[in-house]
């Protein structure tokens, strides 16, 4: 019999679980508020997650990187996308391009995938999280997904946030997180995309009267 | 085979057709607390009952006798089911006579029969509600089976007892693919007991119905034990809950009865704290529309072949 | 001729020429019904329980194979039998459910239009006589004999009614994909032989293909074998043969045809080539999963009775063959009581199918035979006039839903126990993919319980959609015996599945070199007592006390006091038959979720319509998408050898004549 993990494994195996359980309901939410909302709470798992793995391998630049995480994703970057949603009045998201339950599907085939991929890399790595590599690559994949299947712009914006978060959590459970300055940049960049973003927004509804991606389809050559 | 275990046994089976319309009582409590008006007593499910058994029985003139036969083959499914599944001890003689794949089938065989007698009396109301239940049916089993693999696969067996006493044992561990499978659990308990987002066990438009349509045309003593067998179908989803996700407090055959008395009690905690978040969740939810209704049901079977996936990666 | 030292196969050959004789003697009067229906199929039905008999002898766990050389056949060709324990338990299967069949037949047929009697008893005869042979065939040359006569006996039992030209189309079809299915195995048997140049069986036992070659031989019989089994996409003839055919040859068909094909394929996987590679289990489980889900889907949203209990058949063909691959992945891995397990769940399923699904096509034969109706649409209520047929095909329906307690359920227990051993397998890929066949198969499993809800709720329960079906009939005493011995079956099975496992121990030790432990009496524990069991017997037990105690004590406590009434539907006053769900209408949630499997062409109408009409037609994908393609291009490939043919003489003797000088060339 394997000897059962221990006590601070079996919890970063859970905050794992919890982490692909959200990424699978944002890709079955329809509304724009619950995505904000589950995002924000993918940000606090992170944060409860990277705290755990800091405490537990004494890793004092982890403190300061979840820090980070917990003033960017889950207060920041939500409460901005909640205010810009309100504005932009695009509460709720059409009917993706292929239905749920086939994005679903087709979500599970990329666990399966994903899983399958990480477990020789896993073997390699020396860090106590080595298992939930898999986990993060299916997040990222999962987020790539609601990227590609959704209509409207908003919520291809948290598609891209939720990879984010993804890579993020590969790096601390590969490698014990980045360097110092690879992640503040990183956060500098996410920042700054979301506003210029955000005005992108602004000028796709002016042009088109509403944030629909398929009207972005009429700029081709004809 | 001794004639204890035998009694005690029958005795389990009799106290948890006590406990269920009770447990439904107490559920109608806790939703009219949550809506700011006062609470049915918690016996009015046995009133009920015994007002339903004195009455005349009201048959369609062309009912034909599967018609007649339904309640009592429903009954006598769920109370094998409940004779099954771990109440207040685990290894009594009865539970080794299907392991949980079998149970799945005897929810099956229950809901076959309700559906055909749906359609007996040919009614729309009927067939409606056979075609419904037998649409949210089919996506269930294969949810409720693949919550239960789960569980085989920590446990290596598929006979609940051994389940039991695999998850209870001393050495705590967090399973997430457990967490998984109890996501999906919840959600397919709503599904077949015929709870709101699913559907509304106190409506009776058309658009509407699915469990209540294919009561329509029982009376009397036949709608008694139908109204019976759902109470013990909801009290043996939420017995089998506690025994995969919850199991601790349960005695064993032989124990004394300081530890059957230790189990009883925590039997009866366990319920109230599950009728309560039952009743929450209801309040909470809105009932889905009908082809919502399989999305749910798929969100639930994907959450649980989820929770077989991080098992085998994550070896827990 | 070796007599002492092969009784049982000389029993057989007895009983095999017994049918023949009973098959000429039809011809005597072919068109005297009484003679065939009150003799000479009842007599039928005692020979198949000889056969049955003579396999469950083979079953015997000392018993060892016996061989048998018949000096029929070609010079130097002649006919190999042997009786092993896997012949054994198909002789059973054919036996008995064939006893079955006949009987009921023997109260089915009545002279009309089409064959004679007569002639049908032989076919009947003949066809059976075929089946038989091909379980017990040694050599590749008689089975392909014995395969063909199978073949050709069914074509003409499936175009009975040969004035119907849709008919003559499905028997057509039937016949193209058999010969197609005909010539794969021959090309596998031909690469089985290794090099030997000798085609007996013993001969393809003996050495050791390499790998590839190995692999070709398994493809060609998984395509021929598939092709006659019904597996996707060589199923298209299914769906049209069975509703052509009368019901008692659907029966056969189904029940025991189809299952010579399970046999064929266990024969070439598990004993003429002895170990097997672990991706032709993936890729037979992975196509048996695939038309288990096909077929019932397919089935789901049929409007005539016996073309959705063809789908269902290809259903439960595709759960067999899902056994049979994880019995070969197993075997691979060298898991061998686990390869055991996955195999006697296959052999128990394809038993149990010919039980159940042989009993259903039958009773539907009763109702076809009572009102003429095939159309769901014009069916209903017929509980009240046939109670017989009712409550025979309930214990059908029931079985075929995989519910417990009946003989369904266990097959089904079996097939997902293997699948929770899979986790043990090295290969890490598989390993995860395996839990989502197992999804596959519960969704098939609980499909198919909504089909046959759908199939007896709309036949028997309800109203009568049509005034004519008050005047239906009850089946005859014929009829129902048929019906009472498969039914009584299904529940022995199902009470005690331990028989059907110790049937199976024989077969599997041979196979994969290991069986599933044997439980007690009455329990089933197929991998360690405390790991799985079931008891079908303390099931029934249970079921039918509790039933008989509340019964009992309602009516001592309260009273039975019963009043008729009007139905209720919520005060609805004017309900009509029409009211009630069509069979249409009960397939629209299968249709609306998995529509995009279809090809559906929907004529809707329009409020401004004065004679409203809705037409809808449901079609096969890869009818269209494989079949049509491949016949535009074999017509086009015909179209262009037909230039050949100039039609003037001229051209032909010219032929002859360059033909003769280039032989002239070539041989000087």
């Amino acid at each position: 019999m394997v000897p059962p993990p221990s006590f601070t494994a079996q919890l970063l195996n859970l905050f794992a679980a919890g982490l692909l359980l959200i990424s699978f309901a944002m890709l079955s939410q329809r509304r724009t508020r619950s995505l904000i909302l589950l995002f924000g709470l993918q940000g606090a798992i992170l944060v409860a997650s990277t705290t755990l793995v800091a405490y537990s391998a004494g890793l004092r630049h982890l403190y300061f990187s979840a820090g980070l995480t917990l003033v960017l994703k889950v207060c920041l970057l939500p409460w901005i996308l909640l205010r810009l949603v309100d504005r932009l009045e695009a509460q709720w998201d059409s009917e993706p391009l292929i239905n749920i339950p086939t994005t679903m599907l087709i979500g599970v085939g990329l666990v399966i995938f994903a899983f399958g991929l990480a477990q020789p890399i896993s073997a390699l790595a020396t860090t106590i999280t080595r298992n939930t590599l898999g986990i993060a690559l299916a997040i990222i994949l999962l987020a790539f997904v609601m990227m590609i299947t959704r209509r409207k712009a908003v919520t291809q914006v948290m598609g891209f946030l939720a990879m984010e978060n993804g890579l993020f959590f590969a790096a601390t459970s590969a490698t014990y997180g980045m360097p110092m300055v690879v992640e503040l940049g990183i956060a500098l960049d996410v920042l700054v995309g979301v506003f210029i973003l955000g005005i992108f927004f602004f000028q796709i509804r002016e042009q088109f009267e509403s944030l629909d991606l398929q009207h972005l389809e009429n700029l081709k050559e004809e | 085979m001794t004639a204890a275990p035998l009694v005690r046994q029958a005795a389990e089976v009799v106290l948890a057709m006590s406990l269920a319309p009770l447990f439904i009582g107490w559920i109608a409590q806790c939703r009219a607390w949550l809506q700011n008006r006062s609470a049915p007593p918690l016996l009015q499910p046995w009133r009920t009952l015994r007002k339903l058994f004195w009455k005349d029985a009201t048959l369609a003139e062309h009912a034909s006798p599967l018609f007649r036969l339904t309640p009592y083959v429903l009954f006598g499914t769920m109370v094998l089911a409940a004779a099954i599944i771990p109440t207040v001890a685990t290894n009594l003689p009865f539970a080794w006579v299907a392991d949980a794949i079998a149970l799945v089938g005897l929810f099956a065989t229950a809901r076959v029969f309700i559906s055909l007698a749906a359609m007996d009396i040919g009614t729309a109301f009927g067939t409606l509600g056979a075609r419904r239940e037998m649409m949210v049916g089919f996506l269930a089993e294969p949810a409720l089976l693949m919550v239960f693999f789960n569980a085989f696969l920590i446990s290596g067996s598929t006979a609940l007892p051994s389940v039991v006493e695999r998850l209870a044992a001393p050495p705590f561990i967090i399973y997430p693919s457990l967490a998984f499978a109890g996501v999906a659990f919840v959600m397919v308990l709503l599904a077949e007991n015929a709870r709101l987002p699913i559907d509304n066990p106190a409506t009776h438009l058309e658009l509407t119905m699915i469990h209540e349509a294919m009561v329509l045309e029982y009376s009397a003593r036949h709608l008694a034990l139908v109204e019976w067998a759902s109470a013990l179908k909801l009290f043996n989803y939420a017995c089998l809950g506690f025994a995969l996700f919850v199991p601790w407090g349960l005695a064993s055959r032989d124990s004394g009865p300081g530890a059957v008395l230790v189990a009883v009690v925590a039997l009866l905690l366990k319920l109230g704290a599950a009728g309560a978040v039952l009743a929450l969740v209801e309040t909470v939810s809105a009932k889905l529309r009908i082809f919502r209704a399989p999305e749910f049901l798929a969100m639930a079977f994907l959450l649980a072949v989820l929770g077989l996936l991080v098992h085998l990666l994550l070896g827990a | 001729m070796e007599m002492v030292a092969a009784p049982s196969l000389t029993v057989l050959l007895a009983l095999v020429a017994g049918w023949m004789t009973l098959g000429l003697a039809g011809l005597i009067r072919p068109h005297h019904v009484g003679l065939v229906g009150r003799a000479l199929f009842p007599l039928g039905a005692l020979i198949g329980l000889g056969v049955a008999l003579v396999g469950l002898a083979a079953l015997r766990p000392d018993r060892l194979a016996e061989q048998l050389v018949l000096p029929l056949g070609l010079p130097d060709l002649p006919f190999h039998l042997r009786l092993d324990a896997l012949s054994g338990f198909f002789l059973l299967l054919q036996g008995a459910v064939g006893a079955g069949i006949s009987i009921f037949a023997a109260g089915y047929f009545r002279a009309g239009e089409g064959t004679a009697p007569g002639l049908l008893c032989l076919q009947y005869h003949v066809f059976l006589a075929s089946m038989v042979l091909v379980v017990v065939a040694d050599d590749a040359y008689f089975f392909m004999v014995a395969w063909e006569t199978m073949a050709l006996s069914s074509y003409f039992l499936v175009t009975t009614q040969h004035r119907i030209p849709e008919i003559r189309r499905a028997g057509f079809l039937y016949l193209l994909i058999a010969h197609v299915g005909a010539i794969s195995i021959l090309l596998s048997f031909g690469v089985l032989q290794g090099g030997s140049w000798k085609f007996t069986f013993d001969a393809m036992r003996g050495p050791t293909l390499s790998p590839a070659w190995a692999t070709v031989a398994f493809l060609l019989a998984l395509v021929g074998f598939g092709a006659k089994a019904g597996l996707v996409p060589l199923h298209v003839w299914l769906p049209e043969a069975h509703p052509a055919a009368p019901s008692p040859v659907s029966a056969l068909m189904s029940g025991l045809m189809l299952k010579t094909a399970v046999y064929g394929v266990l024969r070439v996987s598990f004993d003429l080539l002895h170990s097997g590679l672990w991706w032709w289990g993936a890729l037979v489980l992975a196509i048996g999963l695939f038309t288990g889900l096909f077929g019932v889907v397919f089935a789901a949203v049929q409007t005539d009775m016996k073309r959705l209990l063809a789908y269902s058949s290809i259903e439960n063909v595709g759960l067999i063959f899902s056994g049979i691959g994880l019995a070969i992945l197993f075997r691979a891995f060298d898991l061998r009581l686990f390869a055991a397990l996955a195999l006697s769940a296959a052999l128990i399923h394809t038993l149990n199918h010919a039980f159940f699904k042989s009993l259903l096509f039958l009773a539907t034969g009763s109702v076809l035979h009572a009102t003429g109706e095939r159309n769901l649409g014009k069916l209903g209520g017929l509980i009240r006039r046939m109670p017989w047929v009712a409550v025979l095909a309930l214990v059908g329906t029931l079985a075929i839903a995989g519910l417990p307690p009946l003989n369904g359920f266990v097959s089904e227990w079996l097939l997902l126990q293997a699948f929770l051993s899979t986790p043990r397998i090295p290969q890490p890929f598989v390993n995860m993919l395996i839990p989502l066949g197992a999804a596959a198969l519960a969704l098939t499993a609980a499909l198919s319980a909504y089909v046959m809800v759908k199939f007896y709720g709309v036949i028997f329960l309800g109203q009568p959609r049509e005034p004519a079906l008050m005047k239906a009939h009850d089946a005859g005493r014929l009829q129902r015996l048929g019906l009472v011995w498969l039914a009584a079956g299904c529940v022995v099975l199902g009470a005690f599945p331990q028989l059907a496992l110790t049937a199976t121990a024989g077969i599997t030790r041979a196979a994969v070199g290991d069986a599933v432990r044997m439980g007690s009496w009455a329990f089933v524990a197929p991998l360690a007592p405390g790991q799985a069991s079931y008891s079908g017997v303390l099931l029934w037990v249970g079921i039918l006390g509790v039933v008989a105690v509340t019964f009992v004590l309602v009516r001592r406590l309260y009273h039975g006091r019963v009043r008729r009434t009007a139905p209720w539907d919520c005060g609805d006053p004017w309900q009509t038959p029409r009211m009630q769900d069509t069979a249409e209408g009960f397939g629209q949630p299968i249709r609306h979720i998995f529509g995009s499997a279809f090809r559906i062409d929907r004529e809707l109408p329009s409020p401004w319509d004065s004679a409203p009409r809705y037409r809808v037609q449901i079609e096969d994908r890869i009818w269209r998408a494989l079949y049509l393609p491949l016949g535009r291009g074999v017509q086009r490939l015909a179209d262009a050898v037909a230039v050949i043919q100039g039609g003037r003489l001229a051209i032909y003797l010219l032929y002859a004549f360059l033909t003769l000088i280039a032989l002239l060339v070539f041989v000087l």
